[in-house]
């Protein structure tokens, strides 16, 4: 167990992760406040959310990885994580296809900024969920079925 | 008609003279009997690997399934091999003791002529006797081992882990265990445990900030040999059982830690990597394909008795993949022969463990009794007695299923009543009185609480939808080793081939479509959520107890089997 960690997290409590962040200097108070794409956000499907966030058909590309768990332990918090090895990676989104709104979560990464983001989203059903990586301007994609089940009845 | 060893071989010697057997005279047929045990020593590593034992204590009857579809890949593929076809795959005579024990053909009289199965007095001889043979020798045991009976039940598992230590285990993974809560695993790892038996699991972190709960792996010196033993406890724990005993611990296959473990183990000067799995067949051999420099997979959890390994290729090498059966009815050995630092050759043998043929160790004997006794009169209680056969494994429905099915049914006066699809449960042959102790062995669990909801004819295709993925989705990943719930009054076609959602259909109720918009009275045991925790309701034993009492003698039933499709001539099927 990591004391400290928790220790840290305890003391931000308060203040929420931004808050943390920037009262440590880490970021300032507006990038925080980084600009909410509501077309995005609002979008119902897949195609719209893509053509919202300019990204049009992404390609494909194992330089972008998504990890999540194969089943979700708990549909309402399932951990998901995207780096990118990639060069200039600009903004990072993760996006469910099966939910009502897909776009659940959108970063934007200043220049420098290692390319690496962890959430956790919540999921009604079994679901594509797709890591949607900008760099130098251009999209690049990563796809992972999550499966959403009722639980019960195993071996 | 119980038998004792004398008798055996004579039965053996009879079955020889009728060309059944492997032998063609009395002398032969000892001799036979005492080489099934007798193992010549291989290399210089020796591992005894049992798994999912579910408490069975004491000799017990089980039969193994006459249906255990493979689909996709796995059509056709071990494990999903049953009787015949299961027999001519690994080269097994028919009608001999060993076809007996790996599969269910001819059940009732095999059963009767080779007696009872397991127990762990019969267990520790079998493991002094081979360890006698092995020096440096480790008991791995994959898990399911704290429950399943009624004894371990009452006693928080007391009676499991007080004869896994006297039993010699070194090492351990988990499942089952894990449904005793948080707090009593570590309580048993941190006291009883300590200095004895270790744990491992390097898939099972905090759900907070994914710090390791248990050691992942643990190295020890066989013969001047460093042996890492890595533990993969049941990826789906939290799913599969209720999550809010496990509210703090997260799971999931985790192969890339698992790789990271491996090296980790092996930058340590570890010569040999054993992975200790609760995983199921299907995911090992498809861990093993995905990750590099483990020397064996040893299996559980989906109870299948493998005779011989399966050999993978991957980047690294190659893999075995093992899988040790269920309910205490085999032991693995595994002997690895090293050279210059590698694993060079092997030995695998799945003994079946015959009680009949191994006599009893006193001191595990003295144990079992001892647990037992402040408990014999409620374990001994009669309930009924069984005309026919009754047994549970099988992906569709079992007998001993379908009279807790239509026990619920008649006493919760349902429409439609489910049970779970566990792999677990002894047999009892025609005859048989059915006593609390074997219907404990059904049912003892931490969450054993009866339903009654209302369902529309929506939702009730959509649990069996989501259960029949669980079990045929084509990604062993996204399975969780279980058999189909079990259904009563329902009628319906399954299809394992088709798609996520697509493979139940021809719902039908006293022949009458199901409704999708109506809403039906279903009944059901073992619910996973915490609403239905703290909504209590009645202990599925003593429902199923109040029915059994009231029938008093029970016939043979005809079981509520779905209707398959796109499964004729799979060879996991009888």
């Amino acid at each position: 167990m990591n004391h400290q960690r928790r220790e840290v997290l305890k003391a931000g409590g308060g203040l929420g992760l931004f808050g943390l962040l920037a009262a440590a200097g880490l970021i300032t108070p507006g990038e925080a406040r980084a600009e909410w794409n509501k077309a995005a956000f609002d979008a119902k499907n897949i195609e719209d959310t893509l053509k919202a966030l300019g990204a049009g058909a992404p390609a494909s590309a194992a330089e972008v990885q998504l990890t999540a768990p194969d089943i979700a332990e708990n549909g309402a918090v399932v951990p998901v994580g995207v780096i990118s090895t990639l060069a200039g990676v600009e903004a990072i989104a993760i996006l469910v296809e099966k939910n009502p709104n897909p776009l659940a979560a959108s970063f934007t990464l200043p220049a420098g900024t290692e390319p690496g983001v962890q959430t956790r989203v919540k999921m009604g059903q079994t679901s594509d969920v797709y890591a949607l990586v900008r760099a130098g301007g251009k999209f690049f994609m990563a796809k992972k079925e999550i499966k959403v089940t009722l639980g019960g009845c195993g071996g | 008609m119980s038998m004792n060893r004398r008798d055996f071989l004579q039965v053996l010697a009879v079955a020889a003279a009728g060309g059944l057997a492997l032998h063609s005279d009395p002398a032969a047929a000892a001799q036979a009997a005492a080489r099934m045990y007798a193992l010549p020593r291989f290399g210089q590593v020796s591992l005894l690997h049992m798994t999912d034992c579910h408490a069975q204590l004491r000799p017990i009857h089980f039969r193994e399934p006459d249906v255990n579809l493979g689909i996709g890949p796995m059509a056709g593929q071990v494990p999903h091999l049953v009787g015949e076809h299961l027999l001519r795959h690994f080269g097994i005579r028919p009608g001999s003791a060993e076809a007996h024990a790996f599969t269910c053909l001819d059940f009732v009289k095999a059963a009767r002529t080779y007696g009872k199965v397991g127990g762990f007095a019969h267990l520790a001889t079998l493991i002094k006797q081979l360890k006698a043979g092995r020096p440096g020798a480790l008991l791995l045991d994959g898990g399911d081992t704290w429950q399943g009976s009624g004894l371990s039940l009452w006693t928080g598992a007391q009676d499991m882990v007080d004869a896994c230590k006297l039993l010699g285990v070194d090492v351990m993974t988990l499942h089952w265990e894990a449904t005793y809560g948080e707090a009593r695993v570590k309580e048993i790892e941190d006291k009883d445990f300590k200095g004895h038996v270790d744990i491992v699991a390097q898939n099972i972190k905090t759900a907070d900030f994914g710090d390791p709960v248990f050691k992942p792996y643990v190295i020890r010196n066989i013969n001047g040999v460093p042996v890492a033993i890595v533990g993969q406890a049941f990826p789906y724990t939290p799913i599969a059982n209720p999550r809010w005993q496990v509210p703090n611990w997260s799971y999931g296959i985790q192969d890339d830690n698992l790789q990271k473990v491996v090296d980790e183990a092996r930058a340590a000067g570890a010569q040999v990597v054993v992975v200790l799995s609760h995983n199921g067949m299907d995911v090992d051999l498809k861990m093993a394909s995905r990750v590099r420099g483990v020397d064996a997979i040893l299996g559980g959890h989906t109870h299948d008795g493998v005779p011989a390994p399966v050999v993978v290729s991957n980047a690294g090498g190659r893999t075995l993949v093992t899988n040790a059966g269920s309910n205490g009815k085999y032991l693995g050995v595994l002997d690895l022969e090293v050279k210059g630092g590698k694993v060079t050759d092997f030995r695998y043998k799945l003994l079946p463990v015959f009680a009949n043929l191994i006599p009893a160790d006193p001191a595990m004997a003295a144990l079992i009794n001892k647990m037992r006794a402040p408990f014999e009169g409620r374990l001994a209680e009669k309930l009924a007695v069984s005309e026919g056969l009754l047994y549970r494994r099988g992906n569709f429905n079992g007998a001993w299923d379908q009279l807790i099915l239509d026990a619920l049914l008649a006493e919760k006066n349902a429409e439609i009543a489910f049970s779970p699809g566990f792999r677990w449960g002894t047999s009892l042959l025609p005859g048989d009185t059915i006593r609390m102790e074997h219907l404990l062995d059904q049912t003892a669990i931490t969450y054993p609480w009866t339903t009654l909801t209302m369902m529309s004819g929506e939702q009730i295709k959509t649990v069996l939808e989501d259960v029949c993925d669980n079990l045929f989705n084509p990604d062993p990943y996204y399975q969780q080793g279980g058999d189909m719930v079990r259904v009563g009054g329902l009628q319906y076609a399954c299809d394992p081939n088709a798609a996520m959602g697509r493979r139940i259909t021809d719902m039908r109720l006293h022949g009458k479509p199901l409704d999708a918009g109506k809403t039906y009275k279903v009944a059901g045991w073992a619910p996973v959520s915490e609403e239905a925790r703290n909504a209590g309701g009645e202990a599925v034993w003593d429902l199923v107890a109040r029915y059994l009492k009231g029938q008093k003698v029970i016939r043979p039933r005809a079981l509520n089997l779905p209707t398959l499709k796109g499964m004729a001539g799979n060879p996991g099927m009888t």
